[in-house]
């Protein structure tokens, strides 16, 4: 056990995290995200409500659907990640529920509060369980206890009832993985992981493999591949940003994202391979073939579905493409690597029959 | 000759005038699934507590230390061309080095295996 976001959660469970890992990939893994903060931004009617928010994410939300869920980051005023989160329309009415990430949900809610318009208001959730049903298996084991789980789409989501537990059901995950994300009234969360864990093809993962599915995904853990220095642009996560708040702006920090979307930014987050068989881990610094500095490592280690190192990082742009050559220094030694494309593991949504994956 | 063992979870043994060296069965659980061991060259001098090796898993990266001074004289390529070999048979085919020794007196300073597993019950 760790303390994360000040909970005591598990690093792993006794499979440990490489088997978890590889199980979530195979069949269904089962993770305890309560830690992560959810809540709803409440305005008299969608526009509202969506246009209060959209001041401090440069994500579309005035035209997201019912039953739809977007990622988009909270910007500071000077254009940085304070944090990246999940907005999602429950309803016609003025209602955007967030997720935000447990380590900056007080944060955040200090910041909404601060900076929402008085006539919009933010409402925490804070006795809601979330749990997360991860992998090729997923749908087939919720569908048993939710049939209608199986088809919803990739960032949709409805309320459901699991046996006799009213949830709200998204399809999505952090793993790179088919899967949902379930949230609940706190009673219910231990007796729906009960449920769930009951199924022969569900097994309970720790920290330790959430971070390893992640970084194979080539998905960001805030604080570590995300911070209030860094832009979304930089981040390469620019498609949290709409086309239409491209064209528009409005929302804090809009100058400098702009200018980097329009001219490029001087730095860029990679997906990084180091050629052995050593990992280079987060902090490693990155060198050019000719041993200047040109960026660090934020995230890395063994990518037990890749078998092999993975890595993420911040480069200087001119050495940011795919396939440059660079060197990791871990314990003093340069390590060959290569700029790579992300996921290191490929992505398999469930986007609708007949959809493709 | 017995197993002698250090407080950062090496264990050292006897063997022809030079003491083979490696991980504890407890450290290697601790690790979890081992990805990558790094060894020191032959010929390598160390002292007692100097790092000595590197073994990561999964999660984290651990050094290994020298539990005594001397210089290497052998290296266990087999771990770090398998490193899941550290997870199978940590206190016998997966040892790391062979040290051979500047002041084998130092071994009286280690625990003995009753004083080793008491230790990791009370950490």
């Amino acid at each position: 056990m760790v303390e994360f976001a000040g909970y005591e959660m598990p690093v792993q469970f006794p499979l440990g995290v490489m088997k978890e890992h590889l199980h979530t990939r195979e069949k269904a893994g089962l993770f305890d995200v309560s830690h992560m903060g959810q809540a709803v931004i409440v305005g008299a009617d969608h526009e509202t409500a969506a246009r209060a928010i959209e001041t401090l994410v440069p994500g579309e939300i005035q035209k997201l659907g019912v039953g739809r869920q977007r990622l988009t980051v909270l910007l500071n005023d000077e254009g940085g990640i304070l944090d990246d989160l999940m907005v999602s329309r429950p309803a016609t009415d003025g209602r955007l529920n967030i997720v935000v990430n447990g380590a900056c949900k007080h944060a955040d809610y200090a910041y909404l509060d601060a900076r929402l318009p008085e006539h919009v208001r933010l409402e925490r959730f804070d006795n809601r369980g979330l749990l997360a049903l991860q992998g090729p298996k997923a749908s087939d084991v919720l569908a048993k206890h939710a049939p209608a789980a199986a088809d919803l789409k990739f960032m949709t989501f409805a309320e459901l009832q699991i046996g006799d537990i009213t949830a709200v059901v998204t399809r999505g995950g952090y793993t790179g993985e088919d899967g949902f994300e379930i949230s609940t009234w706190d009673e219910d969360t231990e007796k729906l992981a009960k449920l769930l864990l009951d199924d022969p093809d569900v097994e309970p993962i720790g920290l330790g493999a959430r971070d390893s599915l992640r970084l194979e995904a080539g998905m960001c853990l805030y604080g570590h591949d995300l911070n209030p220095a860094i832009s979304p642009v930089e981040g390469n996560i620019a498609f949290t940003i709409g086309k239409r708040r491209r064209e528009e702006g409005g929302f804090v920090g809009a100058e400098r994202i702009l200018r980097e979307l329009a001219e490029g930014p001087s730095r860029l987050r990679v997906g990084i391979l180091p050629e052995g068989r050593a990992p280079a881990r987060e902090g490693a610094e990155i060198q050019s073939t000719d041993g200047k500095t040109i960026g660090i490592v934020t995230s890395g280690g063994f990518g037990p579905t890749a078998g092999r190192p993975v890595a993420m990082g911040y480069v200087d742009t001119d050495h940011a493409q795919t396939g440059t050559e660079v060197h990791l220094i871990v314990r003093g030694k340069a390590l060959p690597a290569q700029i790579a494309d992300m996921p290191f593991a490929p992505h398999n949504y469930y986007r609708g029959q007949g959809a493709g994956k | 000759m017995s197993v002698k063992y250090t407080k950062d979870h090496e264990w050292a043994r006897e063997d022809g005038g030079v003491y083979v060296v490696g991980i504890s069965a407890h450290a290697a659980e601790q690790l979890g699934d081992v990805v990558f061991v790094e060894l020191p060259e032959v010929g390598k001098t160390l002292s007692k507590g100097d790092d000595m090796a590197v073994v990561e898993s999964v999660k984290a990266a651990s050094d290994v230390y020298a539990p005594i001074s001397g210089e290497i004289v052998a290296v266990n390529q087999a771990i770090a061309d398998e490193p899941a070999k550290v997870n199978e048979d940590a206190a016998g085919a997966a040892w790391f080095v062979k040290i051979k020794p500047s002041d084998a007196g130092e071994l009286d300073a280690l625990m003995d295996e009753a004083a080793y597993n008491e230790f990791v019950e009370n950490e």
